[in-house]
């Protein structure tokens, strides 16, 4: 056990996990995930957030059974090597806003990091505009860091709020294998409390089991890797660290010979799969996401791994997410593939706004 | 004199980037990090290794680590 411990936590861990994330994720888009969407955290939560009923726009609504698998597979990996340390108190309601506010700026480009990374070797060219957009907020986010930006300290809690998370992932379990309903209204349409997608990028998904158990490895790798893909770029820009860069590099790399291998590799900026092609909003979007998940200390998915860890501060950002997508369908804000909707731009400026004070403001209290 | 860094509880890369203004300021001597998370005590053994500084690693009894970092 200790040697695979030292492997995954050696410069090979990162690149080890991109390699497999990279093979699994276009795996996934073969056996039924929209395209260039095998893994993407804010896709996948906002499928869950509309499941959960908290928007209803009915293309992209379901229990997406990665991120119960990736949450699973991050616990066990925390227990296993006695890495399991409920804590909280470092801003909780912060990083709930962080983590509304990460979901605005990432659906306007319609995806996250990690799918920005998979619809680049998926050759989605309007990724490029999304990456340097990525690039320019984990800047900005490092500009605060250097002015003394901190959420504070989180402090050793009580073991039962480490359960919560695992608590919360088993009831989307069950709710993904019972999907309750509780009628029809007069037009015939499901009434809830569970919705899940007819048609759409939601109604598209791999088998549960397959999905779960790739969800699984995944978790379990990237926790014991510390895997981040924005603390990949931060790392570099900011200690010269190209530890996680390096898997960063893999993940593309293994996407893009497996795209070809699979026949899902399709250069070009139209015709993409759930994408549309204004450059200012992927950009801008991403500009947005990256200041929110480096002013949080990592990627979505590395706050799922660490909310799979007992961090009960990085699952206040993974629900900020959830309910930041409801929001962001409810109000029209998010983007589709025809582009920007009526209130995109309002939200990226809102969101800029309360992000930036947030770097203004947060700083360590001192004793 | 040692100097003394407490990065307990503080989110990334805040104890990395912490240690190596620290290191950075002190040029040569000790310095003592104390952390309480495995990701930062990677994270801080590794950029003080590239760095050339001596890493010591104590565990300490409320769970977290001292990392004595010496050049």
């Amino acid at each position: 056990m200790s040697a695979i411990s030292c492997f995954l936590t050696s410069r090979w861990g990162p690149i080890l996990t991109g390699a497999i994330v990279g093979i699994l994720a276009p795996v996934l888009v073969k056996l039924g995930n929209p395209g260039n969407m095998g893994v993407c955290m804010v896709c996948f939560t906002r499928d869950i957030a509309g499941a959960l009923g908290l928007h209803r726009a009915s293309v992209v609504q379901y229990i997406r059974p990665e991120i119960i698998g990736l949450f699973f597979g991050a616990l066990i990996g925390a227990l296993a090597f006695g890495e399991f340390k409920p804590r909280t108190g470092s801003a909780p309601l912060v990083r709930f806003l962080l983590g509304t506010f990460a979901s605005f700026g990432a659906l306007l480009f319609l995806g996250c990091p990690w799918r920005a990374y998979l619809r680049l070797a998926g050759g989605d060219w309007n990724a490029i505009f999304a990456i340097l957009g990525l690039i320019a907020g984990i800047g900005i986010g490092i500009g605060f860091l250097k002015m003394g930006y901190s959420l504070g300290r989180n402090h050793p809690a009580t073991t039962a709020v480490g359960w919560v998370m695992p608590a919360v992932m088993v009831a989307l379990l069950v709710l993904l294998l019972l999907a309750p309903q509780f009628g029809r209204d007069a037009s015939g349409n499901p009434t809830g409390p569970i919705f899940f997608s007819e048609k759409g990028p939601g109604s598209q998904h791999a088998p549960i089991v397959i999905a779960i158990v790739a969800g699984l490895a995944i978790g379990f790798l990237a926790q014991r890797s510390r895997f981040c893909t924005v603390g990949a770029i931060r790392d570099v820009i900011l200690l010269r660290d190209s530890h996680l860069l390096n898997g960063i590099l893999a993940f593309i790399v293994f996407a893009f010979i497996t795209n070809l291998i699979l026949g899902q590799f399709h250069p070009g900026f139209t015709n993409q799969p759930v994408a549309h092609t204004n450059a200012m909003f992927n950009f801008g979007g991403m500009v947005l996401a990256g200041l929110a998940f480096t002013l949080a200390g990592g990627c979505p998915g590395r706050q799922l791994f660490l909310s799979g860890e007992g961090d009960a501060d990085a699952a206040m950002f993974v629900i900020g997410m959830i309910v930041g997508a409801g929001f962001s369908h409810t109000y029209s804000a998010t983007a589709t593939p025809n582009g920007p909707s009526a209130f995109s731009a309002l939200a990226l400026i809102v969101g800029l706004l309360v992000c930036i004070i947030i770097g203004f403001t947060m700083r360590e209290r001192k004793a | 004199m040692t100097e003394v860094l407490d990065a307990r509880g503080l989110s990334c890369p805040q104890p990395a980037m912490l240690t190596r203004q620290a290191l950075q300021k002190l040029g040569k001597g000790t310095l003592e990090v104390l952390v309480d998370s495995p990701t930062a005590r990677e994270n801080i053994s590794r950029l003080a290794r590239e760095a050339s500084w001596k890493v010591e690693i104590q565990q300490q009894a409320d769970g977290s680590v001292k990392l004595i970092l010496s050049k």
